[in-house]
């Protein structure tokens, strides 16, 4: 035993650390106990305690908040896996909340309405970790200095349309390696064209990744979706709607965790893909007009 | 030069990987039974304990594995992976399955949530230097050691978060993500034979 022990609880490393133990997973949302009891049961590495899923938010309207806290302890209490749950851009009261339930993640997500149209929460002022989306790197890393611990593509969510997905990690993936290529005489520029401070994108620039886990949201509805984002170079796979909109949940929920870690099997690919039932029906994200469109609210 | 496998069905199997270059060994990923016969020692990374067990029974690999470590397979597993290698593990999931190996009592998430999560400084029995820095992440502790395992390391609390059995090497902590070699070296110079 060490002579003098001291616990420091909290730190970056174990906020950061806990998305590491999460990669290759899957992630999934879940709106009561029997979508989490199935979302644990098919493999998930964690769920997303939330009452609407946002193909529901999307078609139901209004302002979306916070969930009932009475819904996320009875989520926390029926499954072993981390819950996490999402407040508000900016809203840090809700934040507040969430980590007075012990949810093991936040989101602060643009699925639900933004609380603040100017700033995001301080993520470095609480001890449970946040995960925030992005849409490109710049986004990332104003999240990232804001005490994200993890990041998330956001592609569009409660679409079933992938095409959004696919966008946002590309760019992300594209301006990283770009950021690499770069002389030291060039990452000042960067810094400034990114709208992030110059340590963060030097770090970005000589590792050639993020300094945490990337995960990828918004629209993935199949086990090709989600193979896909993970060929694309996600550390793991969000899965909102596309799940409990499905005909077959418990299959479809199956044959996502089994495709997120055989992602670069065609043959296995094609095995799970097999007798899923109907997907969820979906919107194609042209569709949307602007101002619908969930990507767009964070900066 | 010995190779290392790391299973590879979930978890921070890139930091382990990493652990293993560093600690001078070659290292490959392992999820099939071929992967699984090429290897000189097995790591279990950390991850979530209940969809790994689950990727391997799916992918049939729960009888290789288990049987592999029966026989004498040189394995260590840090957090999950001390899970799967637990011979009777408490908080599990029904019918949560482990491939079992070290005759010890896990509890999964014995710190309690994520907030409480923490980074302490530990001695480690047979590694020498200072303490160590260990990350404890929604960690498991060992509450009940058999007669044939040996403790390793301890909390001020007296928790047990290291043991050893024979071919099995069981931590509750990684040191795979507080560049902490001296683990990952300690196993793979005096339990892995080429």
């Amino acid at each position: 035993m060490s002579e003098s022990q001291n616990n420091n609880v909290a730190t970056t490393r174990v906020k950061r650390g806990l998305a590491e133990m999460l990669k290759g997973g899957v992630i999934m949302d879940v709106v009561n106990v029997e979508q989490a009891k199935i979302a644990e049961d098919a493999g998930a590495v964690a769920v997303m305690a939330l009452e609407r899923v946002p193909a529901d938010i999307r078609a139901q309207g209004g302002v979306a908040r916070m969930s009932d806290p009475d819904m996320i302890d009875e989520i926390i209490n029926a499954v072993s896996i981390p819950v996490m749950a999402k407040a508000r851009i900016g809203h840090f009261v809700e934040a507040q909340i969430l980590e007075a339930l012990n949810v093991d993640y936040i989101d602060e997500s643009e699925v639900l309405s933004p609380a603040d149209y100017v700033n995001h929460i301080d993520k470095w002022n609480f001890k449970v970790p946040f995960v925030c989306g992005a849409t490109n790197l710049g986004e990332a890393l104003r999240r990232i200095t804001e005490g994200a611990a993890m990041i998330r593509s956001k592609g569009e969510a409660g679409t079933g349309d992938v095409s959004e997905a696919t966008k946002h990690i590309r760019t992300i993936g594209g301006e990283i390696r770009a950021l690499a290529a770069k002389t030291n005489d060039e990452l000042y520029v960067a810094a400034k064209e990114l709208q992030a401070p110059y340590d963060l994108v030097v770090e970005v620039a000589r590792s050639g990744k993020l300094p945490v886990v990337m995960f990828t949201a918004g629209g993935v509805a199949t086990p090709a979706d989600a193979a896909m984002m993970m060929q694309l170079g996600a550390d793991g796979v969000f899965v909102g709607s596309g799940i409990f909109k499905s005909g077959d949940p418990v299959a479809r929920a199956k044959a996502v965790v089994k495709a997120v870690t055989f992602y670069n099997d065609p043959s296995v690919l094609a095995s799970v893909s097999r007798g899923l039932g109907e997907a969820m029906v979906g919107i194609n994200v042209n569709d949307i007009p602007a101002p619908h469109r969930l990507a767009d609210r964070g900066w | 030069m010995k190779t290392i496998g790391v299973l590879a069905f979930q978890g921070d199997v890139r930091e382990h990987l990493a652990s293993v270059e560093a600690a001078g060994a070659k290292s490959i990923e392992v999820r099939t039974a071929a992967e699984l016969a090429s290897i000189d020692g097995l790591i279990l990374p950390g991850g979530e304990s209940t969809t790994i067990s689950k990727l391997a029974r799916i992918f049939e690999l729960f009888d290789p594995l288990k049987s592999a470590i029966a026989n004498g397979m040189p394995t260590f597993g840090t957090c999950a992976g001390l899970i799967l290698l637990a011979d009777r593990i408490l908080d599990g999931i029904e019918g949560q399955e482990t491939f079992g190996g070290l005759d010890v009592t896990v509890r999964r998430n014995a710190f309690g949530h994520q907030t409480e999560s923490f980074e302490t400084n530990l001695a480690f029995k047979g590694i020498e230097g200072p303490d160590m820095v260990a990350a404890f992440i929604r960690a498991p502790i060992i509450e009940q050691v058999g007669v044939e395992a040996e403790v390793l390391a301890t909390l001020s609390t007296g928790a047990v978060v290291a043991v050893r059995q024979n071919s099995i090497l069981g931590i509750s902590f990684h040191p795979e993500v507080t560049d902490e070699n001296r683990v990952h070296r300690f196993f793979i110079d005096s339990m892995v034979s080429a």
